[in-house]
This record gives C-alpha cells, structure tokens and sequence, in this order.
C-alpha cells in the first residue's frame, strides 16, 4: 500500500481537511522514505526532522489546514536562508564552519506562513553551477530512475526528493535551467517563474540579472498552489516586480481551445535524441488534440542563447563569489595579511567549477575584453527578448525540448566543461528574455529514462502558462509513473 | 578568437585573488580557451545599433519609502556567524597592511 508521501499537495491536503490523515503522518512518511532510499540517492544534506516533527505536532493540534499547504512537508535547495538551519551551498566555503542564517529567506518565510514545513536542505552544484548535481561538496545525487545517472542540477537534489516520494515538493533556483532540466530528468513538473515574480531575498545569488526561483512539483495545480505562496512583490527584493497575483489555480480550466502554440524550427538540432524529438512532437499532437493550434515558428537568435549565457553568468559570478571572503561567514585560514588571506580562503573553499567561472569572468570583465565579451553579450541579448516580442504576435505558447538528452551517467562530462554547459542548449533564451517556463514529464525512453517538455509563456503569463501544461497533464499519464529505486 | 596561456591564468588568477596550484594552472589554460571558444561564436552576431539589456522586466529604480522597521535579524546573530574574532561588535580582520 503506498503511505502519505507519494501524495500530491492537493490529495494530501484534502485527506488533511478532512481529517483522514495527520500532518505528522505525513511527515513521518516522508522521513521513512527519505531513511529507506536516500543512502542511494543523497538528495538530503541537512535533515531537519526534529523540527519538522515538532510543526506537524502543532499544526496538527491547531486543526486549520484552510491553507492549501498547511502542514505540507518540503524541501529547500541548499542555497535558500532559513533561521537556524544550515545553509552551505554545498560549497566547502561555507561547510567547513556550517553557516548558520540568523534570517529566513521570503520564499521560506512565506511558507512557514502558510504552515508549509521544511524537513530540511537538498543537494545542489556548488553555488547551483552546474547541471548534474557533481560539483557538490556532499558529491552526486543519483537519478531515481537509474542509479548510475545523474538527476540532473542544479536543483538535482530537489528534483530527486520529489520523484522518489521524499518530500510533497521541493523548491529550485533557475539561472540557466536548472529547474527545468533535473525536473525533465526525474518526470516531475518544475517552474521557472518571470524575472522578478518571486522574491529571491535570502537565497544565495549566482548571477543576478538571470536568477529565479521556483517550485518543483508532482503536478502542475501543485506548482500552481506553491506558486501562489510565494509570488509577489517584496520590498527587500528590488527586482520583484509589482504585477497583480492571479488565482493559478482557478486558471487550470483545461481549455485550450483556439489557443496557438508554437514550435520553434531552431530546436531540431543535430545532437536532438530522437526519442526526445518525437516526445515533442507527440506532445503537440496530444495540445492539438485539446483544440490547439500548432505553429511552425522561429525564434532566430536562440542557438546564441548559451553563449551569451556563458558570459553574462560567469561575469555576474565573478562579481558575487567576492562575499565569499571568509570574514562575515564562511571558511577561515591563518593568514599574514588581508589580501593573503581572502586568497587562501577562496581557494581552499571554492570548487573547480565556481573557479572555473569566477576566471571567466575575471577575464571578460578585465580591460581591454568589456566591450568584446560583456557588452556584446548584453547586446545578443536583446536580440532574443526582441525575437519572443516578435513570436507573441503570431503564437501564445512556446512548446520545446528540454534538455538534448536523457540524464547522462555520473562522470560522462568530468573534464570537459563546454559538453556540460551544452546540456542547457534548450533553456538559456527563455533565461535571457526573463520569461516564464516549466518542464513536465511527457514519456520515457526505451531505456525507461524520464523525457521532459518544456512549454513557454509570456512575461508575467504563469497562468496562461500553467493552464496549457495542466490541460496536456489532464490527457497523459506520465507524471503518475514512480520509479523502482534499486 | 582567444588562446590562453598559462602565464594569462596566473595573471587573472591574481586578479580574481585565487591561488592555483600549477596542474590547475594547465588544465585552466586549456579549459578557459575551450569556454572562449565557445562564446566566441557572439562576435559573429552583427549588433550594430543594438541598445545592450540588462534588466528585462521594464523596472528602472525600485525604490521604497525610507521608513524604520523591524530588523529580520540582529547584530548578535549576523556577527555570530563570522569565523573571525568579534572585539566590542567588531570583527578582528588580519590587518590590510601585513
């Protein structure tokens, strides 16, 4: 018999209501699944579930789950802030001396607020740079579906938790995709929201012009619901922007009738699996089906999308990293003076990938390269918002692979950092436009590993958005699959 | 477009304050040129009259009213994570001159 956990928010929260099920039988589900399969997995690298137990205690003797996650069990990427949990980026620069937030990040507070409870922290690439989960400090997390693979990153660890039934939902960040593709990796359903929907306050920033956070789910209504938690302006995030909240929820009508969904030529590259193509196409045909119409389009300037990607990002980084000083948090190394010892700090504490970028970037940013690198990226940039300006005039959705693949093994890109970066082919100019996309599941391969579509929206046009990818959840089955975790 | 050389990784090594150990000095060298050979694909894009975007949602100055709250956290607790001595709410650097 499956227990609690394997639930969505919704099932659960209407068991809740009506008082068939506890929050702390929930919760405890979840903790045996994350004891039973996580040794395998390493999802979780910090497990709160001391305190996880005592919220379920209180909000069960409180009795209001009016709330759609009251009493709700999740998990965080180990780059969000939450009083007194420790929070390390999976980077040795902040394990060594665990850092220890005295705040909470927004997106927490807001669902500490809604009674959600966090059973504690999940894997991430160090600082989220990566796309596999293996520049983590705590090592690899492993795909669900095959163990020798990787669940993708770099939310990989929040990807895995909800797949194998550790947590209701986990929350991601996207900068490059990294929502999107260890969702596609997993068959579960990940949001990447408008720049500035949700408040990135307390969350470790990686490049910020590109980051976002969002939800990881095992439905679209359940990324509608922790949508609707924690979008909105924040006064301590300048980037927030002060466009009303709609109901998602009410927007999962299942009508697509007329709706005009487009399928960009540019994504049918030579290195596209053809398992996943045909996914693709499959799924237009499963949209057309409901009463949409398909558009052969194109969105020219996208194959820049990656490298304008791979400037801005590291540029960005390299400006950010420079916290990372060793004085106000962090790791700390005997020294003789101050520029020695940021120095040692930095590179005893950062990994080969966050070096890597913080190098580039040093370099773009250095004179003489400004305008070659940095500025013509920010103008390539441009051109992509400028070709969705032009692709909103004739479609209202853009349907997508997500990734080239299916999940790689662990170690196939160990030492070539362009093959990994090249993972997230499919995703980078939604990042430079800003605007909104999710992945959900849509098959498998035939060697039953989970295939990913992504759909696109509009600036601000989540509920248009989640209303397409719900009305193609309502006519397959693929997000019910759960994997056998050997 | 760009061919670095070890030399090249020192030198941004020194600006970026990391210290590389000489096998990371070569494997870098070889990496770094990979990446920028990537990237180098942009100088193909013909950009001319194009305004450079860095911030795509339309907001200029966000700005809010200058009023007192409540702090979200204290100054026991942000000290409190430093891994350096605190002296009188002030955290002890190693000194800047040497």
């Amino acid at each position: 018999m499956s227990t609690a956990n394997g639930l969505t928010i919704a099932a659960a929260h209407d068991l809740l209501k009506s008082k068939q099920l506890t929050s702390q039988e929930l919760v405890k589900d979840c903790i045996n699944q994350i004891e039973k399969v996580d040794g395998t997995l390493n999802a979780f690298v910090y497990r709160g579930f001391e305190r996880a137990l005592e919220q379920a205690k209180k909000a069960d003797d409180q009795g209001d789950f009016s709330n759609p996650l009251a009493g709700i069990p999740y998990a965080t990427k180990d780059v969000y802030c939450e009083q007194g949990v420790p929070t390390t980026a999976c980077s040795n620069i902040l394990r060594k001396k665990d850092y220890v937030p005295p705040f909470d990040s927004t997106t927490t507070a807001r669902l500490k607020g809604a009674g959600a409870i966090s059973l504690g922290k999940v894997n991430t690439d160090e600082f989220t740079m990566g796309a596999s989960t293996e520049t983590s400090c705590y090592g690899v997390t492993r795909n669900p579906w095959d163990t020798t693979r990787v669940a993708g990153g770099s939310s990989g660890g929040s990807a895995a938790a909800v797949a194998s039934d550790q947590c209701l939902f986990a929350l991601g960040t996207d900068t490059g995709g990294s929502i999107r593709q260890p969702a596609a990796f997993c068959n579960i359903s990940g949001l990447r929201p408008t720049y500035g929907r949700t408040s990135r306050f307390g969350v470790m920033s990686m490049a910020s012009s590109l980051d976002t956070i969002g939800p990881m789910c095992k439905s679209v209504e359940d990324l509608a619901i922790v949508l609707q938690a924690i979008a909105g302006q924040d006064p301590l995030d300048g980037t927030t922007g002060s466009a009303p909240v709609p109901d998602y929820r009410a927007a999962l009508t299942g009508d697509v009738k007329g709706l005009r969904i487009g399928i960009p030529k540019e994504c049918f590259i030579d290195g596209l699996n053809p398992e996943i193509e045909s996914a693709t196409r499959e799924a237009a045909k499963v949209l057309e089906s409901q009463g949409a119409t398909i558009v052969e389009m194109s969105l020219p300037h996208s194959p820049y999308a990656l490298a304008t990607y791979y400037v801005l990002c590291p540029c960005e980084v390299s400006s950010n990293m420079a916290r990372y000083d060793g004085i106000r948090f962090g790791h700390t190394e005997p020294a003789g003076d101050l520029v020695e010892y940021y120095r040692k700090v930095r590179s005893a504490g950062f990994g080969k990938e966050v070096k890597r970028r913080i190098m580039i970037g040093t370099y773009a940013l250095s004179a003489g390269y400004y305008d070659a690198y940095y500025r013509q990226a920010q103008r390539v940039r441009t051109l992509i918002c400028q070709d969705f300006v032009e692709a909103w005039k004739t479609v209202d959705c853009i349907l997508s692979p997500v990734t080239p693949t299916p999940a790689f093994t662990v170690g196939a890109h160990e030492n070539d950092p362009v093959a990994m970066y090249l993972e997230d082919i499919f995703l980078d100019a939604q990042v430079m436009a800003g605007v909104p996309a999710l992945s959900i599941p849509a098959g498998f391969s035939k060697a039953g590993l989970p295939i990913g579509v992504q759909l696109t929206g509009k600036l601000w046009g989540e509920a248009d958005l989640l209303k397409v990818a719900h009305a193609y959840e309502r006519a397959t089955d693929w997000h019910t699959k759960k994997p056998v975790i050997a | 477009m760009a061919n670095l050389s070890t030399d090249d990784v020192r030198h941004i090594a020194k600006l970026a304050r990391l210290d590389l150990e000489e096998a990371e000095v070569a494997q870098f060298a070889g990496q770094l040129t990979s990446i920028l050979e990537y990237v180098g694909q942009l100088q193909a894009v013909d950009t001319k009259g194009v305004e450079p975007t860095a911030q795509v949602t339309g907001l200029v100055n966000s700005l809010r009213a200058d009023e007192v709250r409540a702090p979200i956290a204290t100054r026991e607790g942000l000290l409190g994570t430093s891994p350096l001595p605190i002296t009188d709410h002030q955290i002890t650097t190693p000194s800047a001159h040497g």
